[in-house]
């Protein structure tokens, strides 16, 4: 599942059967601090009632889309699942303790050894 | 999906059975502003009526084939449907 915020809307007269009736945004993804993360998108089926500028989850995987979707041969693969309200994150990367490691494998040295 | 802008068509006489009947459009993949993304590659045509210049959305990979019947086809990547309007934006005042 990727982090998202819903950059756009497309509109298409002419388009498969299967995308008749169902909303298309544009989903740019974030990192969980809101930053863009690279240039990476997707223009998702939207089932929850989102809009522009809501930061969603999309799920980006065919066979869980299809499921979502009722629709076994349908040709589609990210749907927004959810619209999220809040984000709280903790250290992202707490501090390893480096060099305390227990040791390193080698001829004769087992990590048991004292 | 993505966005993509139709740069050319191409035809071909000899292909294998599954992908007989199939129209081909030469894609080129676009970021969600619509700047260029990368190298144009091959797509069939699942809405049947894209052509030139054309802003529209291909589906990649296992969907591709899905857009097709029968959906088996060796198909990787397809146009779904041709663009009418397309917003975007991606700055805001309340972040």
């Amino acid at each position: 599942m990727i982090l998202g915020r819903v950059c756009g809307t497309v509109v298409a007269t002419v388009q498969h059967p299967f995308y008749e009736g169902r909303k298309q945004l544009v989903v740019r993804a974030i990192k969980p601090d809101g930053s863009w993360d690279g240039d990476n998108y997707r223009v998702c089926v939207d089932i929850v009632d989102s809009g522009m500028g809501d930061i969603v989850l999309v799920e980006d995987e065919g066979n869980t889309a299809r499921q979502l979707l009722s629709a076994p041969n349908g040709p589609v693969r990210s749907v927004i699942v959810g619209v999220v309200d809040m984000i709280t994150m903790g250290d992202p990367m707490p501090d390893l303790p480096v060099g305390e490691a227990t040791g390193y494998l080698g001829e004769g040295d087992s990590p048991g050894d004292a | 999906m993505k966005v993509g802008r139709v740069i050319g068509t191409m035809v071909c006489n000899q292909k294998v059975d599954g992908i007989k009947g199939l129209k081909f459009l030469i894609v080129r993949p676009l970021n969600a502003d619509l700047s260029v993304a990368g190298d144009p590659f091959v797509a069939t045509d699942s809405s049947d009526q894209a052509g030139e210049d054309d802003l529209v959305t291909y589906e990649e990979s296992r969907e591709a084939a899905l857009c097709h019947d029968p959906w088996f086809v060796p198909v990787d990547h397809a146009v779904v449907g041709i663009i009418s309007q397309y917003v975007y934006q991606d700055t805001w005042e309340n972040p």
